[in-house]
């Protein structure tokens, strides 16, 4: 700021000197404009955050939110002292972890190899190409995923009976193939997509290294891990810093749509159990559904700034 | 080729391997989008017999005239276009006003505004406290629910933000002011029209949120007039359950049994061409809108 104020002088200096009631006031057709989006943003964002109250209280429909009693943390005991909590959290945890660690290489690669490829219109195909999965809604994803892992007239079910000889075995149903079933459908739709900022940041690599380590007589692929890659790696600790703040935000539309009978106990994550418990079924208890949604969220912050926090100290690249 | 003989024997297999990985990925992404195309085309008994793989067998367009005469699809994609429609059009006036006045560096507090709007990226009440609200609100049940919450993204708001400070040069804005041109009509006059490539990149994202949204109008929707196409779509693609009566010509009913997954695949088609279909228009933008987003994330 200091720097700014010096370049651009005098201007700077009338402006400061004037008093912040006077700036405010020549600005006021702006906060005009602001009074519509900042009631938006306090009536559907900040209000409903006021409502978390709810998760200390036992919520009594004929007395509202605030007439309710209060009851401390007992509903969030109740959870955590609840057969479904273990289950349930290590559901979330087990999928989430996996499709991080399966999902966040993957674009970073894929950046890398298509950004060394020679050829331009080859290389438009596939870029243009792999986008296109991203937009296929969740719905037709998983009305997709379930035809074609059909075992009997998906690909899946033809490709096994091809090649094993014998007639595949239901994999839908099975609740140790979900995680793969969500994590790799995920994949697929993503990765493409997810690209694209590693390629745009490619696309400003200081040419000039390049050239210097030619003549240095290294390798394409050397080139790949010393300079390209050093080069995304900034824009990879901030993705990761996001993913971690959602590391208990598993896709909550995805996984219920994917859900059956028979994968429940593999499939049900906190997110769906709010859901299930408060608004699912007719009479639900919104107090303990608010008190688990809430555990969720308060451990989602916790871990976006500790990992904000370990990187800054790290290498100096963090969102706040 | 004349480029290829200058690599060297250590790069030729470098790019080799990369043409076989990106190939690889190309099939992969391509393969199901190609498999749905054509079971969609093709027959009943082909489909249910497994005898598709890559091209329509007994080309049949059975599919697509049950979906066409399905009353419940017809209604959800009126639906759906009345939703993405109206909602794209408050979420694009609403976004664009905050990210002109947020942009402007002269605003005092615009800063701490900014953060009361960023905030809301990382924590939230949660789905009860949000559906009580909506319910205080009368919205239940009623289009309002599905268009309004949602009306203001703040990561598109980042996106216009920096789009608007990075493209409109700050000599138009002082030359503007010396001619005693008012904060609004700057707005209306200058800004709007040069940020025509950030509109259409909202106009995408929004978009397609509309367009793909489920579990709102599932949540906050109890009329089956008022469903827009997803959740019909969650009925009979994922529920298996299509309701013959509600297709009127009594000859269709019957073939309605045998061509159950045919009718799948051509459902996936129709509801997904609608989205496909701009998305090469923008295309351009949009590569730019998610690079502008990563920036200033």
């Amino acid at each position: 700021m200091r720097v700014k104020q010096k370049t651009v002088g005098s201007d700077r200096q009338i402006m400061s000197h004037k008093s912040l009631w006077h700036r405010m006031k020549a600005r006021w057709q702006l906060y005009m404009l602001l009074a519509l989006p900042v009631t938006f943003i306090i009536l559907f964002h900040y209000v409903p955050m006021g409502g978390l109250v709810l998760a200390f209280k036992k919520y009594d429909i004929s007395k509202g939110i605030f007439g309710s009693p209060w009851v401390g943390f007992q509903n969030f005991i109740k959870f955590f002292n609840s057969y479904k909590f273990t289950e349930v959290l290590k559901n979330t945890l087990t999928i989430s972890i996996y499709s991080l660690l399966a999902s966040f290489p993957l674009p970073i690669i894929f950046a890398l190899l298509i950004n060394a490829f020679p050829g331009k219109k080859y290389k438009k195909i596939i870029q243009t190409t792999t986008y296109i999965p991203h937009f296929i809604s969740t719905v037709v994803m998983v009305g997709i995923v379930l035809q074609l892992l059909n075992s009997r007239i998906g690909i899946y079910g033809q490709l096994y009976s091809l090649l094993m000889k014998e007639p595949a075995t239901d994999i839908i149903g099975k609740g140790t193939m979900f995680k793969h079933i969500y994590v790799w459908s995920g994949i697929w739709q993503s990765t493409g997509y997810n690209a694209i900022i590693y390629i745009a940041a490619l696309s400003n690599v200081d040419q000039d290294l390049h050239e210097a380590a030619k003549i240095d007589g290294a390798s394409r692929f050397q080139r790949v891990l010393y300079i390209d890659l050093m080069t995304v790696l900034p824009t990879a600790t901030i993705m990761l810093i996001l993913a971690a703040g959602g590391i208990m935000n598993v896709g909550f539309e995805k996984v219920l749509l994917l859900q059956n009978d028979l994968n429940i106990g593999y499939s049900e994550v906190i997110s769906t159990y709010v859901y299930k418990i408060g608004l699912a079924r007719g009479m639900g208890d919104f107090s303990l559904s608010t008190a688990i949604g809430m555990f969720n969220s308060v451990v989602n912050f916790t871990m976006l700034v500790i990992v904000n926090f370990i990187s800054k100290r790290l290498n100096g690249s963090g969102i706040f | 080729m004349k480029r290829w003989m200058r690599y060297g024997s250590s790069d030729k297999i470098f790019y080799g391997v990369t043409f076989l990985v990106l190939t690889f990925m190309f099939i992969i992404v391509m393969y199901p989008i190609l498999f749905v195309l054509a079971s969609s085309f093709s027959s009943g008994q082909a489909v249910t017999g497994g005898k598709v793989f890559l091209w329509p067998v007994d080309f049949s367009l059975e599919g697509y005239k049950i979906v066409f005469h399905n009353r419940d699809i017809l209604n959800g994609f009126l639906n759906s276009v009345i939703y993405t429609v109206t909602g794209t059009c408050i979420n694009i006036c609403i976004t664009m006003v905050a990210a002109y006045a947020l942009s402007r560096e002269d605003l005092p507090g615009a800063n701490w505004i900014m953060l009361l709007f960023t905030f809301t990226m990382f924590f939230s009440g949660g789905m009860i406290p949000n559906y009580m609200l909506i319910q205080k609100l009368g919205m239940i049940n009623t289009r309002w629910a599905i268009v309004i919450p949602g009306a203001l993204g703040v990561y598109n708001l980042i996106i216009a933000r920096t789009f608007i400070r990075n493209n409109i040069p700050k000599e138009l804005l002082e030359a503007a002011q010396i001619d005693g041109c008012s904060d609004i009509r700057f707005f209306t006059a200058i800004v709007l029209p040069l940020s025509k490539a950030v509109a259409a990149v909202l106009v995408l994202f929004y978009g397609v949120g509309h367009w793909n949204s489920y579990f709102n109008p599932m949540l906050y929707l109890n009329s089956r007039e008022l469903f827009p196409l997803p959740i019909y779509l969650k009925e009979i693609l994922i529920s298996n359950q299509i309701d013959p009566s509600t297709v009127a010509d009594p000859e269709l009913q019957m073939r309605i049994a045998q061509t159950a997954d045919v009718i799948k695949y051509a459902l996936i088609v129709v509801t997904t061409v609608p989205v496909m279909m701009i998305y090469p228009f923008i295309q351009k933008y949009f590569v730019k809108g998610v690079m502008i987003g990563s920036i200033k994330g």
